[in-house]
Formats: structure tokens, sequence, C-alpha cells
């Protein structure tokens, strides 16, 4: 089972002109089964991206240690596909190129590899556009083009860092409705970084909620508006009294949080 | 073709005008009507205002060529092609008659005499206020004192009228005579005045070297130039007339006895160092002014009145005979007219310096010529062409000749009985020095061509060099550290100041342009790849190490087409560089390129050529512009947009 574990995860900065030592995360402790849905939300500074960077590789832990499937995460690795929030897109490619650029790195055979893009581009709403270049694009498809970079590589866990948060009201909505679909339709581990209290909601199994100085995981949430959203219109579960009264409490916890930080600075 | 398009270059410029003038008036209509149509939808400061209006730029470039024509005398030698001639026989009768006004105020303000007395009064005065008491003796003083008076009445004699010599006196008369004769001939009129044949079998103006033919090809000129011959004689009794009152004659021998008393006494050789110099330097300086006063130059002021006014009626009588040829000099001809030297007449003002549009065209056909036995290149190279290039040439460049010292064994001796019978080693040897026939290819030639050559392989070394340099200066900590002081420091100094060091090493060879040129572009390409590469998104870098690539991968795939709008910039950029840098470098030392063949023109004030080089490097510098424009536009269509 390829199970994402975190044990006594702890990453520290030190600024190296005044040797001030910022906690960035303190004892991180968390399993994540194959194919759960994982979101995480915090008033900023709380280290969920810090988390996020450690998990995909590109940061060492001060202490601690994070492993897939029992292989410790030493480095970025092909097994955990990440998604930016401006996409990232290697802008001088075309769609596809952009696509295949995974594949292209190891090598693999072009027929085989023109039959993966070309059914995930499929998949991710994008059929057609193979030889559009990413530049003219909207920031939705510029997306859409970035979840298909990471997936036709065929990731254990797809790291989303607030994927959404550069998008209208409406594109935002039709974006998390594809994130389901595909959580579903793969059955990958995936983990959302969000600003937003609703996004967590919607797009979370399991929700952590952060708190920062130190970044830890201040309360976790086991959600079922996720699995609710594969059958329902997001709209429908947004008006749902339970999700308001959840959304109420974070929101809650958030701003009071926030209002510490501004408290003490 | 070139020559027919040379001898009737005047022509050309005639309809040439013609069409400028209405290029520029047209323009300006249709540019009015077009204001008048998107006025009313625009407001003043919106910079949507400055878009399209080519009529606009039209009328601009018929102004700028209207404004070459008219100030080169273009516009006057196309409608007028006799008008210059005609001013060079005038300029003849200046030439002759302006020794006279310079001793006149009418060509100098005072007269030549007064400006001569006040300034002999003056170093007079210097001189005998600055007297060495310590180096001459009290008696010796007050002869000194006596000596520089006696000088000094040689001036009061010479101003006076009563002693004005009766010699003097005719000679004015005569002077006066001779020139107001010269006037009733210029006023004379035209009739029986035609130009020899041989005048006529000149070329014309502007289709020789000499500029404009100097025999008189009209009426009027003959005129003039026979006016002109007389004058001479003017002139010579003009020069010959001196005043030497009686009085004077005996001074000056008494001077020149008293002065070279005191040379005497100096030559003794009884006085120390210093007293010597100083008594040496006080008698030589009276003596320099006594010699300027005993020649008899000073007269008195009203003698001279005579001959100013016969000179004035002279000037008159030109004006009269000039006729509408004045008016013609004044409206077409800017700048100071024609000037005639010894052999010569030359146009004077812009139209010295700034060749006409023509002339520069003709000039630019001469030198684009290949025909180098026909006249065309120069120097012996063409501007543009092509030859047989040797192979072998080639292999001498690509292979050095220590290859051949590789092969093992040596090289052959010669035998017992005189002979050589070269081994493999030698064949090898003679193989990299080029010294064997291999075939010639095809191969582009000439100046325009050597210097467009130096400018793309500095520029390709200083790609191929530079780019991959400044990229990993702009990943890695070391190499951005280390090569940065490199960089930094040799970066700043102006390439032009770098050039006389390495033309030094170098010689006059290419490689030193080459290697000059090769910094310059080098620190431009290092400086943008590395400002393109660590401008690359950490997300981007971040994505492909995500998606499995390997350091080289991402080096090639992501940081180098990243960097890619900047490195392009910075190529246009090193181009320009590189080719203002290369004309600098080819003016310093070298046998051909523009810059070369500029330099040359300079030295020999060819005004012509000097143009069609300016002109053949402004082109081409546009077009290299135009070009790097053309591939950023093809191939960098995302930038600006990622």
């Amino acid at each position: 089972m390829a199970d994402l574990v975190c044990e006594d995860l702890n990453m520290a900065f030190t600024n190296p002109q005044t040797g001030a030592v910022v906690e960035a995360l303190k004892n991180i402790n968390f399993t994540l089964k194959k194919g759960e849905l994982l979101s995480v939300l915090g008033p900023s500074g709380c280290g969920k991206t810090t988390l996020l960077n450690l998990i995909a590789g590109f940061l060492n832990p001060t202490s601690g240690r994070a492993s897939l499937g029992g292989r410790v995460i030493d480095g970025p690795g092909l097994e955990r596909g990440m998604v930016f929030q401006q996409g990232a897109l290697f802008e001088w490619l075309p769609v596809s190129k952009n696509v295949d650029f995974g594949l292209r790195m190891k090598s693999t055979d072009p027929a085989h590899s023109r039959q993966l893009v070309e059914k995930w581009l499929d998949i991710v709403g994008l059929q057609g556009f193979g030889d559009t270049p990413t530049y003219q694009l909207s920031g939705g498809m510029q997306q859409r083009v970035a979840l298909a970079r990471c997936l036709v590589n065929d990731p254990d866990v797809i790291l989303m860092d607030e994927p959404l948060g550069a998008l209208d009201a409406l594109t935002r909505e039709k974006m998390q409705s594809l994130v389901l679909e595909l959580w579903k339709e793969t059955g990958k581990t995936i983990i959302i970084i969000t600003h937003s209290v609703e996004e967590a909601l919607l797009l979370g199994e399991r929700l952590f909620v952060m708190a920062p100085r130190p970044g830890r995981i201040h309360k976790e949430y086991n959600l079922q508006f996720a699995e609710r959203g594969l059958s329902e219109t997001l709209r429908e579960i947004k008006q749902d009294k339970e999700f308001n009264e959840v959304r109420e409490e974070v929101l809650t916890m958030i701003w009071d949080m926030e209002e510490e930080i501004m408290g003490r600075g | 073709m070139v020559e027919w398009f040379s001898d009737n270059r005047a022509g050309f410029a005639a309809v040439i005008v013609v069409l400028l003038m209405a290029m520029f008036i047209w323009s300006i209509v249709l540019g009015r009507k077009q204001a008048v149509l998107t006025a009313k939808d625009e407001v003043f400061g919106d910079p949507q205002r400055t878009r399209g209006g080519w009529y606009w730029a039209l009328s601009g470039v018929a102004t700028l060529m209207l404004i070459w024509f008219y100030f080169s005398w273009g516009i006057g030698r196309a409608y007028f092609p006799t008008a210059a001639n005609e001013m060079c026989q005038v300029a003849k009768l200046e030439e002759v008659v302006s020794p006279i006004k310079a001793a006149l105020p009418i060509g100098s303000r005072y007269y030549k005499s007064t400006l001569l007395v006040a300034r002999n009064s003056d170093q007079l005065d210097t001189v005998e206020s600055e007297l060495p008491t310590d180096a001459f003796t009290i008696p010796e003083q007050a002869k000194l004192k006596a000596l520089i008076s006696k000088v000094r009445s040689l001036i009061v004699n010479s101003s006076d009228p009563k002693n004005l010599s009766r010699e003097a006196t005719k000679k004015l008369d005569q002077l006066v005579l001779q020139l107001n004769a010269l006037s009733m001939e210029l006023r004379g009129g035209l009739e029986g005045f035609s130009p020899t044949a041989k005048a006529l079998a000149q070329p014309k103006w502007g289709t020789t070297h000499v500029e404009i033919p100097i025999l008189p090809i009209t009426a009027r000129g003959m005129l003039f130039d026979g006016v002109a011959t007389k004058a001479r004689e003017a002139a010579t009794l003009f020069r010959k007339i001196r005043n030497h009152p009686p009085a004077n004659v005996t001074i000056i021998s008494d001077v020149k006895a008293r002065i070279a008393k005191f040379k005497k006494v100096n030559a003794s050789g009884k006085f120390d160092k210093k007293t010597d110099a100083d008594r040496v330097a006080y008698v030589k300086a009276v003596e320099r002014i006594f010699r300027r006063l005993d020649d008899g130059t000073i007269f008195p002021a009203n003698s001279l009145d005579g001959v100013n006014g016969a000179i004035a009626g002279l000037d008159a009588a030109r004006d009269h005979a000039r006729g509408s040829l004045g008016t013609i000099e004044a409206i077409f001809f800017p700048g100071i007219g024609v000037v005639k030297s010894r052999t010569q007449c030359t146009e004077q003002g812009s139209a010295r310096w700034l060749p006409k549009p023509m002339d520069v065209i003709a000039r630019f056909l001469k030198l684009a010529n290949p025909d180098i036995e026909g006249g065309g290149g120069y120097k012996g190279v063409p501007l543009l062409w092509w030859k047989w290039l040797p192979v072998a040439d080639l292999v001498d460049f690509v292979t050095p000749d220590w290859i051949a010292d590789l092969w093992p064994g040596d090289y052959v001796r010669h035998g017992i009985d005189g002979t050589i019978s070269p081994n493999f080693k030698d064949r090898l040897l003679n193989f990299a020095r080029g010294d064997l026939y291999l075939g010639s290819i095809p191969a582009l030639d000439g100046h325009l061509w050597d210097s467009v050559f130096r400018v793309l392989i500095a520029m390709g070394l200083g790609i191929f060099l530079g780019v991959p340099l400044g990229l990993f200066m702009g990943v890695s900590r070391f190499f951005k550290s280390f090569f940065d002081p490199l960089i930094e420091l040799y970066r700043p100094v102006p390439p032009l100041a770098w050039a006389p060091l390495i033309l030094t090493i170098f010689g006059i060879t290419d490689d030193g342009k080459v290697f000059l040129l090769f910094m310059v572009a080098f620190a431009i390409m290092v400086i943008s790849a590395r400002t393109g590469a660590s401008g690359t998104q950490l997300s981007k870098i971040r994505a492909s190490h995500s998606l499995g690539a390997s350091d080289r991968q991402i080096m090639w795939n992501v940081i180098l087409p990243n960097a890619l709008p900047e490195i392009l910039t910075g190529v246009r950029i090193a181009i320009g560089v590189c080719w203002g840098t290369l004309v600098a470098a080819e003016i310093l030392a070298g046998t051909t390129g523009v810059g070369f063949i500029e330099n040359i023109a300079r030295t020999v004030s060819d005004y012509e050529l000097i143009w069609v080089t300016i002109l053949i490097m402004g082109m081409l510098g546009l077009l290299f512009d135009l070009i790097m424009r053309w591939v950023i536009d093809k191939t960098i269509p995302w930038r600006g947009k990622g």
C-alpha cells in the first residue's frame, strides 16, 4: 500500500542575517492512506506550503521523515506530481508538449506517449487543444493542462498548492468538480492546499486546519462533502445546513488565529 | 550604364527634385485630409494618435532629401549647370584682387598701414620699458634709448603725407586708372565674348574628380576670366609700391650701423653667460621691430583713399556684371560660394562637406563595381563580390602545424647526393600548412564582406561561449561568483579603450579585430543569458523536477528556452555594439573593411566616399536590426505572455 506517512516532521528556517529561527513546522504526524483526499487550511504563515514542499521533496526536513509507500522522501520524484497555483507551464511549448514533458524526460516511446496525452487531454476537457500555445489559454484551461501534465505520469500522490486560487468564481467551481471527478476516477491520493474554507470543505475527505508559530496541525476533520460532491452539485452542498455549520466553525477558528497573530504583531 | 548615369547625374537630379517636391506637397495635402477625418474621435495626449501616418513619413523623407539636395548644391547644379563655372571666373578675379583688398578698409576694416603703426608703436613702447639695466652700462642704455627713438621716427616720417615720394604718388594714380579701366570693362557688356573650344571640351561639373571646370564656358565667364588676367598687372603694381621718405633712408642706414656695433660688442665674449644672453636677446628684439619698418610698407592714410575707392568701384562693377548670377548664387548656392585657389575652383560651405546625392550614388556605384581593372572597388578590393578560395587556405587555418610534430619519426633530411624524398610526416606538415592544391571553392569577398564576416565570427564565438557560461552563472553559485569579477572588470571599459592594446598585440590582421569584437559580444551574451537564466520562475524549475527531469534536462529544456528572449535581445544589442566597435577598430588598423575605406577617405578629404561609407554602415546596421527583430518575432512568440 502506497500510504503517505509523516513522522515527527520538523522544519526550522534560520534567517542568515539575524540568526533568528522560525519554526515553520513542528511535530507533524499523520498517515494518509492511498486514495484519500486531504485538504489543508490555515492562516498565512502556518506552514501549509512548507508541508507540501517537504512531501514533494523540494525541501528536506530539519528532523523527522516523510515516506511514501515505505520509501523515505529525499527529493522530487515522478510518483509525487505537483500542480502549482499559476500552472507553471512551459510557455515555449504547445499544450501536448507540456503534457508529455515528463514522458519525454524518461524517453517514453513517442507513439505511446501520444496516446496517453490524448487520453488525458480528453479527460481534463481539452481535446483538440494539443497544438495550441499555452500562452493563448485562459487561466482555467492552463490549470487543466497542469493537471494533465501531472496525471499523465501516473503519480501515486498529487500535490496541489492553491491550484484554483487565481481563478474566477465560476471557473473555480467547474475546476472543483473536475478535481473530484479525477479523484474518483483515478483513485489517487490528493493533497490540496487552499485559502478558501469552502473549497477545503468541498475537496477534503480529511481536513487539516493548521495553526502558525510554530506551524502545526491544530484540528483535524473527517468530512463527507467530497463524497457527496460526486453525486450532488456543489451548489446544493453549499446550501446544506451541516456544511454551513462546519464552515462557520472553521472560519471562526481561523479568524481567531489571525486575530492572535495581529495582536502579537 | 554606370558611366551613362554618371555623365547625366545633373539631369537625374533635376527630375528627382521635382518628384520630391511633388511628393512633399502631395503627402502634406493627404495628411491634412486624413487629419480632418480622424480628428474628431481623438483627444490630445492619447498615444493612439501616433499610429499610422505613413504620409507624414513620406513628407519627412522628402523634406530630408530636399534639404540634402539644397545644401549640397544638388538643386543648384541640376537647374543651373553653368553657374559654378561662372562663379569660378568671378572667384578668379577675387583671388587676384584680394591682396589689394587686404591692405585696405574695404577688405580688412583698417588700412594695413594703420595696423602696422599701431602694432609696432606698442612693441617699441614695450621694448623701451623692458630695457635690462643690469646687462647694459649706463652709456649703453642711453644709446639704446636713442636707437629706439630713431626707429620710432621711421613710423612718424612714413605717416606724413608730405614725405610721400613722387614716384609712389605716380604709381598709386596709375593703379587707380588701371582699376577703373577694369571696372569699365566689366560694365561694358557681354558682346563679343564666346568660350573657347578647349573650354567647352572640359568634363562637366561633377563628373570628374576636379569638381568645377576651370576654363570659362559662358560669355560672362569669358568676361570675368579676361578681367581677372588683366587685374593681375594691377596686383603686381600694387605689391611693388613702397613709401620710402628721403629722411628715412638715412635713418635706416644709421640704425643698421648702430645695431651692428652693439652686435659686435656682444660678440666680444667678455660678458658672463646670463648678461650675454640678455644683451643678445634685447638687441635682437629691437632689430626685429626695425626690420618690419625698413621696407616702406607704411603709407600716409589718405594716400590710399583713391585705391580704396577704385576697388569699391570694381566691386560694384563686378556685381553689375554678375547680373542674375548673383541672385541665383544667393538662393541656390548656400554657403561661401566658389573659391579659386591656385589650381582649382572649389565649393565652399555646406557643399564642401556635404556631397550631392547623385554624386554619392555615382561614387557608390563605382565602389560597388566588382571590376577592379575598370576602376571599381577600393584599393584593389571590391566592395562585395566573390572569389575562388583555395581549400588549402581553409585547411591551413583550421589545422595547426604542430599536428605534424605529433606523428612519430623525424622530418626528412637531405641525402648525400643533395636530393630530398619527403616522407609521410613531411606531407602531413605540408597539409597542415596548406602547401598543396586541394581545389577551390567560391567564397564571398570584398570590404563589406570582410566587415560583416568579422562581426559574424565574433558574434558566433560570443554566443557559443557566452550563452552557456551565462546560463551556468544564472544557476550556479560557483560560476556566478567566480566569473562575475572577471567579466565585470573588463566589461565596463569602453571597447574603444581596449582597441589600441589589442590591435597592438595582434597587428593589422583579422584576429585582433575579431578578438576585440568577441570581447564585446561575449560580455553582452553572458550578461543577457545570465539574466534570462536567473529569471526562471522557481515553480517552473520545481515542476520540471517533479516531472522527473534531470539537471541536464532542466538546463536544456527549461532554463535555456526560458532565457531565450533575453538571449535574443542580447544578440540584437551585441550586433549593434559590435558593428559600432568594428568600424572604429578598422579605422585604427587594417587593410580592408568599410571602416578602412572611411579612414583612407578621411585622410584625402574624399567627402563623397566618407558619406558612402557612412550610409553603407547605417543601412547595414539597420538591416542587422531588422533581421534580429524578425527572428525575435518568429522564435519567441510567447515573449511577455508567460
